[in-house]
């Protein structure tokens, strides 16, 4: 298991141009094999599944949540645990372009289909929703965000126009407890424009 | 007398090394051929170290006979990049932000090169005087940390400004700073700070007065400036490292089964179910922490399963069977407990504030007014749960977490592993909201404990129903409120009394009373100066549930109380609100409380003298306030225009709520107006964010926040039975306003006195637009049952 200890964050990016300086030191490599297999050859079942563009294969309980193949087994840890019940969205992410709660999906139900999670969205972060949260200035602690953009994001794929009324039904399923509604409202309406 | 105090401190903003009280200089050494930084990387070529004086807890005899131990560092490389050391936990509040602006401000660095490295817990290094303890809470990472900041970076452009005079072969004054270069006026030629580290790691920071010249605020180029958060880019594309995010070789995922009732403890239990589930590797159990020892910040103890997943560590959670010895608490039930502490507020006890004589005044009185005013405990929930790794395998023990105090950690595991703590190691991540949860290392200490048993680096998980069942709650409260008026309206006596359970039960669980830092809270403090008789009390309490502190404490239930209650006699009087309001705070320059038998007032930690309760600046931000809402114009039926002001952390907030009650008793909140003073402030942006989100905290405790028990155990598990605001609820309209008038005085706290005056002034609006008086917290149904 690749593995690469933090000694201290070391991410920041610049006013402005928001260009990091240099790779955070406490990224941690993607693995590019699934690490989880306690079972048995008769246990196996094999899913295959493509997460941000690269085709996976899972080998433990189908029932397992997307939340946690993404997070302990595939180390993609943008995508977080808030309440593992779909009450708070912080788990947000893509199957086939369409938000979902990862904590409750099974892996089961992405066999055969493409999932994108927050690190995939788009590999600049330059995804019309991804720069309206800088423009905003949304973020204060941040954990809930990466959940917020997949679930605008998705949001405005299918609905390019939203009204008022619209985003806040849209977003509603998602809590951020610093409070950030009003320039999530507000990063929404501007991402709208672009998508 | 209050003007010639103002310019004293007005001067001392402009020079390092003046000779007044207030602000001490600290004192800062180029260390750059010490040893100091190792960690942060050993490329550093020119390294400042600043030994921390301004602080009040150290006097004059003892910080003279002090060697020289520096506690905050920058250092600059050949790349010219500026690295501050960051003994602060970013949570949400934007440290990491506002600290380097205010450094790179006066160093007249590029604020494209400077980064901040967040250092480890290390007393030795960080904080060697004991003073802040690497502590994130209380609203004081700008407040104690901005003249420290801006003399390390004053004193780097002062070194490098000689270090490039020396290769030019010039006098000093021949040369100057500007965007990351230093200049020689007379040819206009240059050096990046990069190309003159080497020079500058020789060059002494001088002793002599004055020869460190700090900029003037009309040079600043970043403080006072708006400024995105530095960590948006990493937050927006999950790249934010939070507690969670840390895996190490060979590490083993666990969550802990713990007894629903405070100290209860496992009787027996059966694993055998767990451990079918696969991905499960075994079920250990967690000592219970000894009778004789106070919970404090320790483990609890519990039943461990452990595994390599955590939704499989869940699941077999899940299927453990654990007979529990429930212990004593078990008579811990919210509705028997409300009303003991609700008896407690009418008996009083222990007077903590008093001024003339409220009994007489009573007697006096044209009108006397009571009320019982209740809010109940809180739980944090901040969106990231509590977790921890620790690999407790070797010396030093290593631990990663979301915590906001790591020196505690290291202090908390090392006792719980018989180790000392300089055997311990803690480095913080992000952390996903704190909020004050994640000041209390209990989680941490488990892991240890866990890593330790099964000799293998471990992350405990907490799950949102460890976090929301298993939290230091925010204490419920009960207030007592009566006061006199007489004919004309005006307030002559004022006497209220409050009973909660106190966080001193932490350490001691027979406690009965609160203590002088919840004192401090918005109570003893309260900025009501023109009432002539005032007497505060505090009545006794038991101690049944962990209790800790929670964003802006007991100001909670003071300002909710007092707003509200002023609003009561107001009303009673048939006078304006406003101009009752400014009546009762008056516009005295500095509230003296040791005339009111308060001697040990807590003042956030602060010394009176620099951040004096000042009455005036309480009244200004009322008026502010009032004035952008549109306080007094005409509203539509079922609308309401509510006012609540608060001073909390040295700052002073007012909040105008805009609300509006729909047929079915539903509240919808179409515009907030916050006016704060914090003194002299870095970054607006930082502050307006903040506040709008402070807004919402409040409004969630307003209108959702309720733990209750039930023999002892919580009763709630989630968020859909502990509801937070969320964008349907909430205020998208919320409008700072800064309010200027005191920005040459000492900045004060921006991340929790938001807080206060919203449920207060939400509450206040509800009675305009319905007339129904709210006296306990939440409103929950109230106004539905109306």
């Amino acid at each position: 298991m690749a593995t690469t200890v933090p000694n201290g964050l070391d991410c920041r990016s610049t006013l402005g141009n928001f260009q990091r300086l240099h790779t955070p030191i406490n990224t941690i490599p993607v693995d590019e094999h699934v690490l989880y297999t306690p079972y048995t050859p008769e246990e196996l079942k094999m899913i295959e599944l493509t997460v941000n563009g690269k085709r996976r294969q899972f080998t433990g309980d189908e029932n397992m949540p997307l939340l946690w193949f993404v997070r302990d087994e595939l180390a993609l840890t943008g995508t977080k645990f808030g309440c593992g019940a779909g009450l708070c969205g912080a788990c947000t992410l893509h199957v086939n372009g369409q938000a979902v709660r990862s904590c409750i999906t099974p892996v089961s139900a992405a066999k055969g289909k493409n999932i994108t999670t927050i690190e995939g969205l788009d590999p600049g972060g330059n995804h019309p929703v991804q720069r309206a949260w800088r423009e905003h200035n949304v973020p204060q602690c941040g954990y809930c965000q990466g959940g917020q953009i997949m679930q605008a994001a998705s949001l405005l794929k299918g609905n390019p126009d939203p009204s008022d009324q619209e985003i806040i039904d849209g977003m509603s399923g998602n809590i951020c407890r610093c409070g950030t509604y009003q320039r999530i409202f507000a990063a929404v309406r501007t991402a709208a424009k672009e998508v | 007398m209050f003007q010639q105090y103002a310019e004293s401190l007005f001067k001392n903003d402009l020079t390092s090394n003046s000779n007044s009280n207030s602000t001490k200089p600290a004192r800062i050494v180029n260390v750059s051929r010490r040893n100091f930084l190792k960690t942060s990387g050993s490329a550093a070529a020119l390294i400042l170290g600043a030994q921390w004086t301004s602080m009040v807890f150290v006097s004059k005899a003892k910080a003279a006979k002090q060697s020289f131990q520096p506690s905050v560092f920058i250092s600059i490389d050949h790349e010219g990049t500026v690295t501050l050391t960051s003994v602060r936990a970013e949570m949400g509040q934007g440290v990491r932000t506002g600290l380097p602006m205010i450094l790179a401000d006066e160093l007249e660095a590029d604020w494209g090169r400077v980064k901040i490295w967040q250092a480890p817990g290390d007393e030795t290094k960080y904080d060697p005087a004991g003073k802040d303890k690497q502590d994130t809470d209380g609203s004081r990472s700008t407040r104690h940390h901005f003249d420290i900041m801006r003399q390390l970076g004053a004193t780097g452009r002062h070194v490098l400004e000689r270090a490039a005079a020396l290769k030019w072969g010039v006098n000093a004054s021949e040369v100057y700073a500007k965007d990351h270069r230093i200049y020689h006026t007379a040819s206009g030629k240059s050096f990046d700070y990069g190309e003159l580290v080497d020079v500058a790691a020789d060059v002494p920071v001088p002793t002599d007065k004055g020869a460190i010249q700090l900029k003037h605020p009309s040079q600043w180029k970043y403080i006072g400036r708006d400024m995105p958060m530095v960590d948006n880019l990493d937050i927006s594309t999950g790249a934010a490292k939070y507690g969670a995010d840390v895996t190490l070789p060979g590490m083993k995922i666990a969550v802990i089964a713990r007894c629903p009732v405070y100290r209860g403890k496992v009787k027996s239990f059966d694993a055998s179910a767990a451990l079918k589930v696969a991905g499960v590797d075994k079920v250990v159990e967690i000592p219970a922490l000894a009778d004789d020892k106070p919970a404090e910040f320790r483990a609890l103890g519990g039943v461990a399963v452990v595994g390599t997943n955590t939704w499989s560590v869940i699941e077999g959670r899940k299927k453990l069977k654990i007979e529990w010895d429930p212990g004593h608490n078990t008579t811990h039930d919210s509705k028997t407990y409300n009303e003991t502490l609700r008896k407690s507020a009418h008996k009083g006890g222990q007077i903590v504030r008093n001024r003339g004589d409220v009994d007489i005044a009573f007697k006096q009185a044209n009108k006397v007014i009571e009320a019982d005013y209740f809010v109940p405990y809180f739980i944090h929930t901040p969106m990231e749960p509590p977790a921890a790794i620790v690999d407790a395998t070797s010396k030093p023990v290593k631990v990663w977490a979301c915590t906001q105090s790591p020196n505690r950690v290291r202090q908390y595991v090392a006792e719980a592993l018989g180790l000392e703590k300089t055997d311990v190691e803690c480095w913080q991540t992000l952390l996903g909201g704190g909020f004050g949860r994640k000041s209390k290392p209990d989680y941490v200490c488990e892991a240890a404990i866990l890593s330790k048993m099964i000799e293998t680096p471990v992350r405990v998980q907490w799950t949102r129903e460890d976090e929301i069942q298993q939290g230091y709650y925010h204490a419920a409260s009960a207030q007592y409120m009566r006061a006199g008026l007489d004919k004309s309206g005006k307030v002559t006596s004022w006497h209220q009394c409050g009973a909660w359970p106190s966080i001193l039960g932490l350490w001691d669980p027979a406690h009965k009373n609160g203590f002088k830092i919840e004192y401090g809270l918005g109570f003893v403090d309260c900025p009501y100066n023109n009432v002539p008789n005032l007497r505060m009390e505090n009545g006794e309490t038991d101690i049944m549930i962990r209790v800790g502190w929670y964003r802006s404490v007991n100001n909670i239930q003071h300002a909710f109380a007092m707003n509200c209650f002023a609003h009561e006699l107001a009303t009673a009087a048939d006078r304006d609100y406003l101009e009752f309001m400014l009546e009762l705070i008056g516009d005295a320059k500095n509230l003296d409380l040791s005339k009111d038998g308060v001697e040990d007032i807590w003042n956030y930690g602060d010394s009176v003298e620099d951040w004096p309760v000042m009455p005036v600046r309480l009244s200004n931000v009322l008026k502010t306030v009032a004035t952008k809402a549109g306080y007094g114009k005409p509203m539509h039926t079922g609308h309401g225009l509510g006012i609540a002001c608060h001073q909390s952390f040295h700052s002073y907030v007012a909040t105008a709520v805009h609300a509006v009650v729909r047929d079915d008793g539903s509240i919808h909140v179409p515009q907030v107006d916050v006016a704060i003073d914090c003194g002299r402030y870095v970054n607006p942006e930082g502050i307006r964010k903040q506040m709008e989100g402070a807004s919402i905290y409040g409004h969630t405790i307003a209108i959702h926040g309720k733990i209750t028990t039930t023999k002892g155990a919580v009763k709630q598990s989630n968020f859909h039975d502990y509801p937070v605001s969320r964008m349907a609820d909430a205020p998208l309209d919320v409008r700072v306003h800064l309010v200027e008038d005191y920005t040459h005085l000492k900045p004060c706290g921006v991340g929790e006195p938001g807080v206060p005056p919203y449920a207060p002034a939400l509450v206040n609006a509800i009675y305009q637009a319905t007339g129904k008086r709210i006296r306990t917290l939440p409103i929950e149904e109230q106004l539905r049952l109306a």
